[in-house]
């Protein structure tokens, strides 16, 4: 198949399937980490499998990432051998699972932005971007339709759950404002076409989360700082919280013990 | 393999539709609809595979099986490759496959109820119009609920009777 690939520097187009690749990565590992540990026995397998969704849907972002750039990395060197500061997810994504709850809220707040920027990058210049994007909308049109259920049954359910929602939603409320937040490489990106502006998602985003929310009788919190956005930190920018360093030290321990190590 | 001994495409597609599924063994390869082109390059036999969900861990043994299955029958020279596009969807389950997994206890999709994420099927449920209407496999009663989303592979629901109270899989449409 004749790929037209579009005129953009390959160096922020790299830099840009990272940010894609690696909040799937690091949102699909921390949801992992549920696993044998929920509540019930119905929520662990279905956390396990949105984790899995979105390692799967990471290794086709890094995979295309390393295929951009050029140097002979495949989807595991990039997720197995960056450090740190070479990350590009959002903060929200490393936060702390915290409790059932905090990591629904979590989830819910990603998913209704992870789902808007699916839809449009189903039309992106770049038919690579294109059909992974197509494949796991799919996928993610299930998990969001799990997270506002459960953010509705436990924002709306039992004083106690609902405190909990809240407190969740007060706590990473101050983590949304990064998904939004556009710098040269999103110009570039949009000027090929490749992907819209970040900011040109907020307005799907809020009606999604302002419905969800207001069901599930939560108080949305009104403007707060955002971390991330003011200063020259940020996820984005591979200036992360230190909670990114343990989930790399988890996560990468094998390949870096045993280089090179498969099974 | 010399060209003259390339088996017929006919006869490749038959060897795949015996391959069962690692995770589903009651249905095969060709049943599932992930098997998207056979063809010949000079003496290499080439076949298109779609992946269901993109982090399905079946997805590594499928490519083995079908690898191991060719090899059996004497096909040398092989190449597997990935197609992401058109994306993998439960429509395209044969007729066949869905009595199937029925049978086996697991209910087939139900086309066109795909989660579409904006959130519709929650309204339409709590309006009583939704048309996700799951049959019990097990005694065919259409009284059941969903106990979770996801279930014990991610193509699955978990579901419940409320008739004959057993718990079933749900093979959800996407």
């Amino acid at each position: 198949m004749a790929t037209a690939v579009p005129a953009v520097d390959p160096a922020a187009y790299f830099e840009w399937l990272q940010r894609v690749g690696d909040n799937a990565l690091i949102l699909g590992h921390r949801v992992s980490e549920w696993c044998g540990h929920s509540p019930v026995l119905e929520e662990d397998i279905a956390l396990a499998n949105t984790a899995l969704d979105l390692i799967g849907q990471c290794q086709l972002w890094l995979g295309l990432a390393g295929e951009v750039e050029g140097k002979g990395r495949n989807a595991d060197a990039l997720a197995y051998l960056r450090d740190a500061a070479q990350f590009r997810n959002v903060l929200l994504v490393e936060r702390p699972n915290g409790d059932f709850g905090n990591t629904l809220m979590r989830q819910f707040l990603f998913d209704a932005w992870h789902h808007a920027l699916l839809g449009a990058l189903k039309s992106s210049s770049d038919p690579r971007v294109a059909e992974i994007a197509a494949k796991a909308d799919k996928e993610v049109a299930y998990h969001l339709e799990r997270s506002a259920d459960l953010v509705i049954a436990l924002g709306d359910g039992t004083e106690e759950s609902h405190a909990r929602m809240q407190k969740a939603l007060n706590g990473l409320w101050a983590y949304t404002g990064e998904l939004f937040l556009g710098d040269a490489v999103d110009e570039a990106i949009a000027q090929a076409a490749i992907a819209p502006l970040p900011q040109t998602l907020h307005a799907a985003w809020e009606a999604t989360v302002t419905s969800v929310l207001t069901e599930a009788t939560l108080t949305i919190p009104g403007k707060v700082w955002q971390h991330g956005v003011s200063g020259a930190g940020g996820g984005k920018r591979g200036v992360h919280s230190e909670h990114l360093g343990y989930i790399l030290a988890e996560m990468q321990f094998l390949q870096r013990a045993y280089p090179g190590g498969t099974w | 393999m010399d060209s003259a001994a390339r088996p017929e495409l006919a006869q490749v597609w038959h060897w795949l539709s015996q391959v069962p599924d690692p995770e589903i063994p009651v249905i095969t390869l060709t049943d599932l609809g992930i098997i998207r082109d056979v063809a010949w390059e000079d003496d290499t036999l080439v076949v298109t595979v779609t992946p269901t969900y993109s982090g399905c861990p079946a997805t590594t043994v499928i490519n083995l099986d079908i690898e191991k299955a060719l090899r059996d029958h004497g096909v040398t020279k092989l190449r597997l490759d990935r197609r992401l596009s058109p994306p993998w969807t439960t429509d395209w389950i044969t007729a066949e496959a869905r009595e199937k997994l029925r049978v086996y206890g697991i209910a087939p999709p139900v086309d066109g109820t795909a989660a579409d994420g904006r959130l519709l099927g929650r309204a339409a449920r709590l309006a009583g119009t939704s048309n996700l209407v799951i049959a019990c496999p097990r005694c065919g009663s259409t009284q059941t609920e969903k106990v979770s989303q996801f279930g014990s592979t991610p193509c699955k629901a978990s579901y419940r009777c409320a008739d004959c109270l057993e718990p079933f899989d749900y093979f959800k449409c996407i």
